[in-house]
């Protein structure tokens, strides 16, 4: 199966890290980047930039309704995801649970649908 | 024979199948597509067509695997109906390499079973998932509050209506939360299978409570005259053996099946020749069980060698202390104390805060229990809580206050829906009327 890792966490905390330890954050983030794709679970993955550059669109009767900001406010924001192939929801459990991301924020596992 | 018979012979030997081998078969089917909605459908269209083709071509020697072969056929049925491949060919094959061990055996030759005769080469063939099945749905991506009703219903096959009142919950919302659960084992990819040994206290907890409220769902019927209910007792001491079997080091669950061995030990001495209500106190300890208690204190020595105490060792400890003191004559109501108290620290449940009193009546006397006894003002849910009333009254009757033991009488036998318990609840109250002085 395959299952999306989305990364959630505090984007100013990033910010507040001394270059030494965003080194280090970085670091940590690429060896597990590196085992995912030694083991061949990793599909995809991307960091993105934080919320201050979202744009949310919705379309009401042909119109498009553009507006600046994301989607949800809330404690924690979206920064990341990696798309992975595991058997089942305990192996990818055990990759969220690896992942820097569960140390300093919230990793949720979402099922991808299979067509 | 006439078609009647045959009908009821059929009738029967589904029955049985289904009594025995519910969970086991749905365990089977699932265990690899993780679609218990789909197997459980296609479990009971086959139980269907059992029903008209039995009586018609003779039972099958192996119905449990005739069931399974069908099931599939409806699985593949199923899987073509949907087109969206949720069933898809491989898991279709992964399910066909299982059961064609099982189809070998699957001879139509008419031959129905009896009460007992059951093929034991049907357990050989079809491998036991149940615990796997029990620890999927034990999971901690499934919501904690619907973990032992899930278990309930896809191990032993009972409705939502049945487990919502076990559960204190309506129907309706049972059933929808039990659908969204099986949805989710499915959709999110939970395995079947058990858990490592530091995720596994967690997850037994639910499937060892699920196994209880089983159990306590069948000792509701004291005479074993419900069939249903019988074998409701007699399926959760089944999961309560096969767990204590494959964790032998899981302390818990070998108090578990203490608890419920020394509860069933009891059965026979529940009633009397008249069907009347027996307490505790009163039973004849000649008809207790005693090859049934002995294996609890053997469990029980095991578990406590473990050094990892918990609810249910502690209960199946109070009912050991119970047999002790009929047995012996001699009650040790301080060890007896001090278990309710150890308990109550774990669950702070009212119901032990109660049962507590009674031995806090045998080592201080009434007036230290009534003391003792939770208050109706904090907890307005004892005022409904036959037990409440009851023990109520008893140390009333005890601190030799008639009047008030006498009103609480009258409120537990207006709450109680056993008419044997019922009765022995109205002789007590009657025996106020010429209080004789306790000794």
């Amino acid at each position: 199966m395959q299952y999306l890792l989305l990364l959630y966490a505090n984007e100013q905390g990033w910010d507040s890290l001394t270059p030494a330890q965003q080194q280090q954050g970085a670091a940590a983030y690429m060896a597990y980047t590196e085992a995912l794709q030694k083991s061949g679970a990793l599909k995809g993955s991307n960091r993105l930039q934080p919320t201050s550059t979202a744009t949310t669109v919705r379309n009401d009767n042909g119109k498009a309704q553009v507006l600046d900001g994301p989607y949800a406010d809330s404690k924690e924001q979206l920064g990341g995801y990696y798309l992975i192939e595991a058997a089942d929801l305990d192996a990818a459990i055990a990759w969220a649970n690896r992942c820097p991301g569960a140390g300093h924020g919230t990793i949720e596992v979402r099922p991808v649908w299979e067509m | 024979m006439s078609p009647n018979e045959g009908d009821d012979q059929a009738r029967s030997t589904a029955d049985a199948v289904a009594r025995r081998s519910y969970g086991k078969l749905v365990a089977f089917l699932a265990a690899r597509t993780r679609d218990v909605a789909a197997a459980e459908d296609a479990l009971s269209e086959a139980f269907a067509s059992a029903l008209t083709d039995w009586p018609r071509s003779g039972c099958p020697s192996n119905p449990e695997a005739w069931l399974m072969l069908v099931a599939r056929r409806k699985l593949i049925d199923l899987g073509r109906r949907q087109r969206s491949g949720e069933i898809a060919a491989e898991d279709l094959r992964l399910i066909a390499e299982g059961l064609d061990a099982a189809s070998a055996d699957a001879a139509h030759e008419p031959q129905c079973l009896g009460g007992d005769g059951w093929p034991g080469e049907a357990d050989a063939i079809i491998p036991d998932q149940r615990l796997a099945l029990m620890f999927a749905c034990a999971h901690p991506a499934i919501d904690p509050g619907i973990r032992s009703p899930l278990i309930l219903q896809v191990v032993l096959g009972l409705d939502a209506a049945s487990i919502a009142s076990a559960f204190l919950m309506s129907p309706a919302a049972m059933g929808k939360r039990l659908v969204r659960a099986k949805h989710k084992i499915r959709q999110a990819g939970v395995p079947f299978r058990i858990p490592e040994r530091e995720e596994l206290a967690d997850r037994l907890e639910y499937v060892l409570d699920a196994i209880y409220a089983a159990f306590a769902e069948g000792w509701v019927d004291p005479t074993g005259a419900d069939v249903a209910r019988r074998d409701l007792a007699e399926e959760a001491l089944f999961l309560g053996r096969l767990v204590a079997g494959l964790l032998p080091t899981a302390a818990e669950a070998l108090g578990l099946l203490a608890l419920m061995l020394h509860a069933e030990a009891r059965r026979p001495a529940r009633r009397n020749a008249d069907g009347e209500y027996v307490p505790l106190a009163e039973q004849d300890p000649e008809l207790w069980d005693a090859r049934m208690i002995e294996e609890a204190e053997e469990l029980l020595r095991r578990a406590s060698m473990l050094g990892n105490i918990g609810r249910y060792q502690l209960e199946a400890a109070l009912q050991s202390a119970h047999v002790d003191h009929r047995r012996s004559g001699r009650a040790d109501w301080q060890a007896a104390v001090r278990l309710y108290d150890a308990l109550f620290e774990l669950t702070r449940s009212p119901v032990v805060a109660i049962n507590r009193t009674l031995a806090i009546d045998g080592l201080h006397g009434p007036d230290a229990a009534l003391e003792a006894l939770p208050d109706s003002a904090s907890d307005a849910r004892l005022l409904e809580y036959q037990p409440y009333w009851a023990a109520r009254a008893a140390l009333l009757t005890r601190a030799s206050r008639y009047g008030e033991a006498s009103d609480a009488y009258e409120v537990a036998i207006g709450l109680e829906r056993d008419p044997a318990v019922r009765r022995f609840l109205q002789r007590r109250q009657a025996m106020l009327a010429t209080p004789k002085p306790e000794s």
